[in-house]
Parts: C-alpha cells; structure tokens; sequence
C-alpha cells in the first residue's frame, strides 16, 4: 500500500536498468515512459559504453496507453538491434504497459532467433523497488540467458553482492572481494564491472558454488541457480569491511570452498599484521582525538547498516546506538537480519529498525543522547540532522551527493581502512 | 487562444502550441511550413530515453522556498526528489536563505494500481502538512495514478477544506507529451491559479523567470541603475513573494521555453506586461531586450546611457576574441529556446551554424507568435540546417559523423560527452546565464576559445573508446526512423 517516502532511499524496479548498465555490452530496452531512464539514472559514473540516454525507450504515448504499445516495442527492439552495438538487450517494463496489459513476453519470443540475445524482465515501478528489480534482472539472465551444463570448474566461485549503482562503492567493492578469493586460491567470477560482461556470465553455471555477499539481496537468486545448475551457494550476509570480519570471512569461503586451513590461516596472519600495522600507528590519534566518542548510529541499506555496525563495533570499540535500515527490506527476511545484529563482540546486541519514513528516523535521532557528538553514517539526507545534533557525518549510502566515488571500497582489510579515514576526514574538521 | 486559467490539467505544448519533436529539414522550410499550417512533426519507429515533463514540473516548483511536493506514483517517480534536495541546498546556501522545501513520494503499490490509493495519498498530504507547515503544497499524479484514474483533482479540492494553505494538482502523466517543456507550462499554471493573488498596488519590480538565478547580484546591480529590483522565479522565491508577482511592471525571462507560459498568463489575466524579444544573450539580444524593458518602464534614457558606458568595455574586448573564433563550424543540440538563441550569438561571434538540432519546436508561443529568436534568424541570418529531436543521441551523433563540426555545444546532461567520445569538442551551456549580457558573453567567447585550443581530454578519450552505434547506423540517413503523422 502507498506509504509516506519522506526522505526517499531507493528506485523503483526499473532501477534495475542500471544492473544491466553495469553489464559490459549488455544494454536495456525501456518499454516505458520516454524520461523513465532519466530519472532512475546516476550521474555518476554513468556516462560509460552506454549511459541512459543511450537507452532505446519505446516513450509510450496517450495513444500506447488506450491501443496498447506492442507494436512500439517490437519495432523498437528489431531497430535497437541495428542501431545499437551490445552482445545483450534487456527489455524492461516500466509502469504503464503492465497496467495496460501489452503482452511483451510474446513480442520478446519474436526475438529468439535474433543474431543477439534479447531477454525481459518485468519490472514494473509499483511491483518493487530497485533492490527487487536487480534481482529480477539477475533472474531473467539465469532463465533466459543460460543452461545448465555438465561441465563444473573446481575452484570458480560466481560472486554476488549487493546492487550497482545504488551501491555507490559498487565496483570497488566487488573488485576487492574477488582480490580476497584470489588470495585464497579460488577463482573469481562477477560479472559487472570493467572487462567481466557477457563471457564472464557464461560461466555462472560452472562454478563451484555461489557466493552472496549481502543480508537479502540476491538470496533469490543463488536459490534459483541451485535450483537450476545445481549450484550450492554460501549465504555471507555481512559485508565484510575491517580485519574482524574479513579474517571471519576468508575463514567461512575458505571452509566452505575446501582451502586447505593451514593456507587460509597463513593468508589471514599475513593480513592482521599489514592491516595491525597502519592501526597502530593511528591508534594514538583514535584515542587522543577530544572530539570523537563511542556512540555512532547507520542510516543505510541492509548491507552497510551491518557491515559498519560489525566494523565499528568489532574493529574499532564504539558501541552501537540504534541502527535504521531503511531499503524496504521484504519481511520475511527481517528476523533473520535482526539475528546477525545480536552477534557481536562482548555479547554486544545492536537494536535496528526497519523503515523508510525518514522524518521518524531523524526525529529519533534528535531524540537520542549520544553521550557527545553523535557519528552518523547514512544518505545524503542525515547531513542536516547531522548539523543540528552537531553529529560526525559521513554520507556512505544512497543517495551520496557532494563527494565523488570512483574506484575506492569499504570492502577487506584496505576496505576497512578506508573508512577510517573517511570518518576521521570528518572528525579532523573539529579541535573540541 | 484565451489561456484556460480555470481548470488545472492545461494539456499540451503539442495540443495547445503545435508543438513538434520530429523534424529534418531548415530552417526557412521550418518555418514555411509552419507558417502555413503544413508542419506535421514525425514519430520515431525507434527513439531513445529522454525526458519526462513531471521533472520540469516539479523540479520548478521545489524550487520555490518552503513548500511541499508530493508526487503520487510509485518509488521511481518521486526519486528526482533525492537530486532535487542537493541542488536546492546548495543554491539556497549561496544566496544566504534556507529553503525547507520537501519532494515527498507516495510508494505507490501493486495492490494501488488495482484499488487506488487516494485515501493514502490523502492522509500523506494531511501529514506532510503536519510535520512541516508549508508555505504552499502540490500534488502530482504520475503514469500509473493516471492511468488508474485516480483523481487528484476531487483529492485536492478536498484537502482545500482541510488545509490552510494553497494546494494544486499538477497532472504529470508523462505518457502525455514529448515535450518536456509542457512540465513547465504545469508549473506556471499552477503558480498563476493557486498562488499569484489579484494586484492591490503596483511595485517597482520585474518578475524574472529563469532556473536557478546564478546571475542574481548582477541583475540586482543592473536593475538598480533604472530603479527597479529584479523578483526571481522560482528558485529561492518565498510564496508570499510569488503572490505578489500580478503587481510587478513587467516580466522577462531567460529562456523563451521556460518563460512563455507564465508571461502571457500575467500579461493576459493581470495585465502584467510580457516582454517578448529575443532573449538577452550576446550583444544583440542584451541589447534587444534592455531596450524593451526601458520601453515598457520608461527608462529609455537611462538604459541607452547603460548601454553605452557598457559598449565601450566590453565590445572591443569581444571583437578582439572574435578574430580567433572566426570560421568555427557548429553543431548544437539544446532546447528549442536555447537552439535559436545560442544560434545568434554563435553568429554574432563570427562561428558559423552547421546544423541546429532543437528539443522540440514550438510553432507559435501562447499568444500566437512565432517565438521571438527564430523569427529574428529568418530575417537576419543565412539558412541552415535544422533538425527537431527530442535529445535523440544517436541522430545527434550522426550529424556530428557527417559534418564533422570543430564544436558540439548542448545544455542538457548526459549530451555533451558523446561528442569528445566522438572526438569533438563540446561546450556544456549548463548555466542559463552563461552567455547573458556583455561580460559573460565574453567570457562564453573565452570559454569556447580554450575548449578549441586544447583539446587533449576528448582526443585522449575519444583515441580510447568505442561508439556505442553500429556502422550501419553512422551510413544511414538521418530521418530513417520518422515516420509522418498523418
């Protein structure tokens, strides 16, 4: 039912145009309204081998809408085909030709046999938002796009974490992961991102298994590859940011993936004392620096809501003041998320809430004593609740507006160094 | 036409304007044809993403200084909200104001779209209310709400009775129009029926449309020198101020596209005087229109002497650019007021025109005119290619394939970088102020000038990437696509 989006953190399900954004080669075909790309796009890091006003669009008109765009559609694809150089064409519904009932899984059919592969997904704005629509991209691709195969590559895992674009540390992120694999002699295998795409995507089914690094997105999906390839999967819900959880991490992928534990506990050593190294010798300023205190609050995504409140707890010492998670999380997968807030050092829980209506959120936080100045981790919107709690902040989540993110990653053991100096960049600016 | 200032959906630019978005020709022909009566634009087989009208629409109106917009629609609809609230700080913190205005969006449901959701949109306007006591509130619908039927007219007119402060429904079905500009006829409208209260005293001010007023202290300083003080709409603007605009002596505007609805609506209702002269950018056109104003205030004298002491700085200035701008070949892409407009100054700047692809074209503005800017062209300046597409990429790219221009200049996002992939130069006319008046048509000169001199960052780009068309495309003719409305 229609809610209140005061401070609004997500897209809706087209948003999942920027999935296949992600994709190298790989190009959406709207069958929406003609600014629907506009709107859901980025403007950063947008403008690559296709940006959205590359996008062909059918721009469904007051006619589309009372005869149906069908033939719109297939006209736009058949030239998209032409006009536009991609090895992948993802047809996307917007709003309208779900209400108005044009029957686009028949027009894409029309396409089988084309020279280049063209699939569909459905997604409608009112049917979800953009964390369900890339998952329903990443569907289409498993149904569609592939087949099972005998053939199995030992050692090859399909990486999943959570979703480009909204994910502003995205790319960083993912390539970070993929470093960690490599470490622990797995091969990695994404498929956004510079030089992965299409080949990498013909490989999903031969991995070894699935790893899901995220707390609900994309569980759909390793559930269907299971379901269809065989693939077993590793559900990791934590994205692993700090020497805490990465040592943690490597230790769960190694373990399930068959590491020789002599090799990941070599690899993990080598990693606390390089990551213990930069610590120490900061150490003095995280503890000498008057303005910073022990209590920090997310207003973020599943994702970073609990990877940094991992970090900061199990890293760094501060302790947990409540947590907002605020992507629409689907219910069924909320207790479950509450569970892994209960795990934390020293028997430390962590109280979180789901919720997308901004204003209360910020209310409480106004309402709560941070027992000094507040760090507050969150979307553009917290900058002004920030300044009227005189709060630390740190924009880490969507939307992420007046700082530019092109490779760097909270993602490992530089991950989680990284976010330290963003957050002490911050604290610097204050003497007391 | 009278304009239909007592219902709130006003239609289109294409129902009410003749407004086309397809187009290839030039620009006599453009304008033989549309003088009689002939102009039918083209639809495309195949089109690119574009723009939507509720950004316009909105977008203008959450400029306005403590107000809410509450756009009913599912999540996607209501995300410009999420980029809106950056710019609004940021240019409400040069000015020195704050600006509490909130984009809310309604999260529209699967379950909505089957039972409506008008008591939930309701109960949202009453809580935004609640939480932040606007000055002023608009509610919009979207595709879906549309489509559905939901009826935010009967909702609002509702809430009138409810609420204490003014509220109007916007209709922002995007499905409506390809002109994105019909979003800001929208927003006029709804400023000039819900807003703009009956004039009680005359006031020595002008009503200035433009985006985001950058050139604010300038225009101060020069208003000053003939006693009257600029109001500018909407950014920043308080609702209070907007209720006064029907007392001001006249109103200009930046740009003919954004200005024209709001103009004519003042002029005709209030009698609020609209200047319609090409628009102030370059020399001819500051000129133009300063004198235009010294004609309606009568300050003629005062602004002849401005004029004057002005000329003297910067003319010679610009005329020494000019020596190295001569022979320049161009292509741009921008909204129709700013196609024909920038056209001129290129121009004035000794650049020639190559080809001119306009957004969209307006065949007559709200009083029956051709706009201002074309008809000057058509009497002043050699023929030239002409094109009207609505920010269609790929016939843009083809031009520049074909003609080979030494500059692609454009003013909408996501435009100008295909050009330097292309390996062409390309001028971002981002700021509506950035070729106004003397000293920033020098400056605009100056810009172009060093984008022309170095030109590494597109060579080393364009030396690195692959075009995203095939070769089959760049070998097609331009109008392949567009097929003739009946």
């Amino acid at each position: 039912m229609a809610k209140i989006l005061d401070k609004q953190r997500y897209k809706c399900a087209m948003g999942a145009m920027s999935t296949v954004q992600a994709i190298e080669r790989a190009i959406p075909v709207l069958h929406s309204g003609a600014g629907c790309a506009q709107k859901l796009s980025n403007s950063s890091g947008s403008s690559g081998y296709f940006s959205p006003n590359i996008f062909p669009c059918t721009s469904i008109n007051e006619q589309d809408v009372v005869f149906g765009g069908e033939k719109k559609l297939h006209s736009t694809i058949e030239n998209s085909l032409k006009v536009i150089d991609a090895d992948l064409y993802v047809v996307l519904t917007g709003c309208t030709p779900e209400i108005v009932g044009d029957n686009v899984d028949e027009i894409v059919a029309d396409f089988k046999d084309a020279e280049k592969p063209v699939i569909f997904a459905s997604t409608p704005g009112f049917k979800g938002n953009n964390y369900q629509g890339h998952e329903w991209v990443v569907d289409a691709i498993v149904e569609q796009y592939l087949s099972p195969t005998e053939k199995k590559t030992p050692g090859l895992v399909n990486i999943w974490a959570d979703v480009p674009y909204q994910d502003e540390f995205w790319l960083g992120n993912l390539r970070e992961l993929e470093k960690l694999l490599a470490e622990l002699g797995l091969i990695p295998n994404t498929i956004f991102g510079y030089k992965r795409g299409i080949e990498n995507i013909k490989k999903i089914p031969e991995a070894q298994f699935n790893l899901l690094v995220s707390p609900w997105v994309g569980l759909e999906n390793v559930k269907r590859m299971q379901a269809k390839f065989g693939t077993p999967y590793l559900h990791y819900p934590t994205l692993p940011i700090g020497a805490f959880e990465t040592s943690k991490f490597l230790r769960a992928v190694g373990n399930f993936a068959g590491v020789d534990q002599g090799k990941i506990e070599k690899l993990i050593s080598e990693k606390e004392a390089y990551y213990y190294y930069y610590i120490e010798r900061f150490a003095d300023l995280f503890l000498e620096t008057r303005v910073m205190s022990k209590k920090f609050s997310v207003v973020a995504d599943a994702q970073y809501v609990l990877g940094i409140t991992k970090f900061l707890v199990n890293d760094m010492g501060l302790f947990p003041a409540k947590q907002y998670i605020v992507d629409d999380t689907p219910k069924q997968y909320r207790n479950d998320i509450e569970g892994y807030f209960k795990d934390l050092n020293y028997d430390i829980e962590a109280a979180v809430e789901f919720g997308v209506d901004g204003y209360k959120i910020q209310q409480e936080i106004e309402n709560t004593d941070y027992h000094g100045y507040p760090l507050l981790l969150g979307g553009y919107w917290e900058k002004d609740i920030a300044a009227k709690t005189n709060a630390h902040f740190l924009n880490v989540s969507w939307p992420v507006n007046e700082r530019l993110v092109m490779n760097s990653y909270y993602v490992g053991y530089d991950g989680g160094l990284k976010l330290i100096e963003d957050i002490y960049s911050v604290v610097k600016t204050r003497f007391n | 036409m009278a304009m239909q200032l007592d219902i709130s959906d006003i239609g289109t630019r294409e129902n009410r304007l003749g407004s086309i978005t397809g187009y290839v020709g030039d620009l006599q022909d453009l304008a033989n044809q549309s003088n009689c009566g002939s102009l039918k634009g083209g639809v495309r087989c195949f089109s690119q993403s574009s723009t939507c009208l509720s950004g316009c629409a909105l977008g203008q109106l959450s400029g306005i200084r403590d107000v809410a917009v509450i756009h009913h629609g599912p999540a996607g609809c209501s995300v410009t909200g999420a980029q809106i609230y950056t710019v609004t700080k940021q240019v409400a913190k040069k000015r020195g104001v704050v600006n509490n205005t909130v984009y809310i969006g309604t999260d529209m449901s699967e379950e909505d779209t089957i039972f409506g959701a008008g008591d939930s949109l309701h109960d949202i306007v009453v809580e935004t209310n609640r939480r932040y006591k606007p000055k002023a509130i608009f509610v919009s619908s979207s595709c879906a709400t549309g489509i559905i039927g939901e009826d935010i007219d009967s909702i609002v007119a509702e809430l009138r009775d409810e609420i204490d402060v003014p509220i109007a429904a916007i209709h922002c079905e995007g499905f409506k129009s390809r002109i994105w500009a019909s979003g800001f006829d929208l927003s006029d409208h709804a400023v000039l029926t819900t807003i703009v209260k009956e004039p009680k005293q005359k006031r020595n001010k002008i009503n200035f449309k433009n985006f985001y007023e950058s050139a604010r202290d300038d225009i101060i300083a020069l208003f000053k020198n003939f006693d009257v003080e600029p109001v500018f709409l909407y950014a920043n603007a308080t609702v209070e101020e907007l209720s006064h605009i029907s007392e001001s002596l006249a109103t200009v505007c930046i740009c003919g596209t954004l200005g024209n609805y709001l103009g004519n609506g003042l002029e005709e209702k209030y009698g609020v005087p609209y200047i319609r002269t090409i628009n102030p950018l370059g020399v001819v056109g500051f000129e133009t229109w300063l004198r235009e104003i010294g004609k309606v205030i009568h300050k003629e004298t005062e602004v002849e002497q401005y004029i004057q002491a002005e000329r003297s700085i910067y003319l010679p200035q610009i005329e020494e650019v000019k020596k190295e701008l001569e022979g320049l070949r161009a292509v741009l892409g921008m909204g129709p007021g700013y196609t024909f407009e920038v056209s001129r100054v290129l121009q004035e700047l000794g650049m020639e025109v190559v080809w001119a692809a306009a957004w969209h074209y307006d065949k007559r503005y709200e009083n029956g005119d051709i706009p201002p800017a074309m008809d000057y062209l058509l009497k002043n300046t050699p023929n030239f290619e002409v094109s009207v597409a609505d920010q269609q990429n790929f016939e843009i790219l083809n031009i520049l394939n074909t003609y080979k221009p030494d500059l692609y200049l454009s003013r909408h996002p996501g435009s100008t970088v295909w050009a330097i992939k292309q390996g062409y130069p390309a001028v971002y006319v981002a700021d509506e102020y950035m070729i106004f008046g003397y000293k920033r048509t020098l400056e605009f000169a100056h810009t172009v000038l060093d984008t022309i001199r170095n030109r590494s960052f597109e060579k080393n780009l364009a030396k690195m990437v692959k075009l995203p068309y095939t070769d089959w495309w760049y070998k097609q003719k331009l109008d392949l696509f567009l097929e003739k409305t009946k």
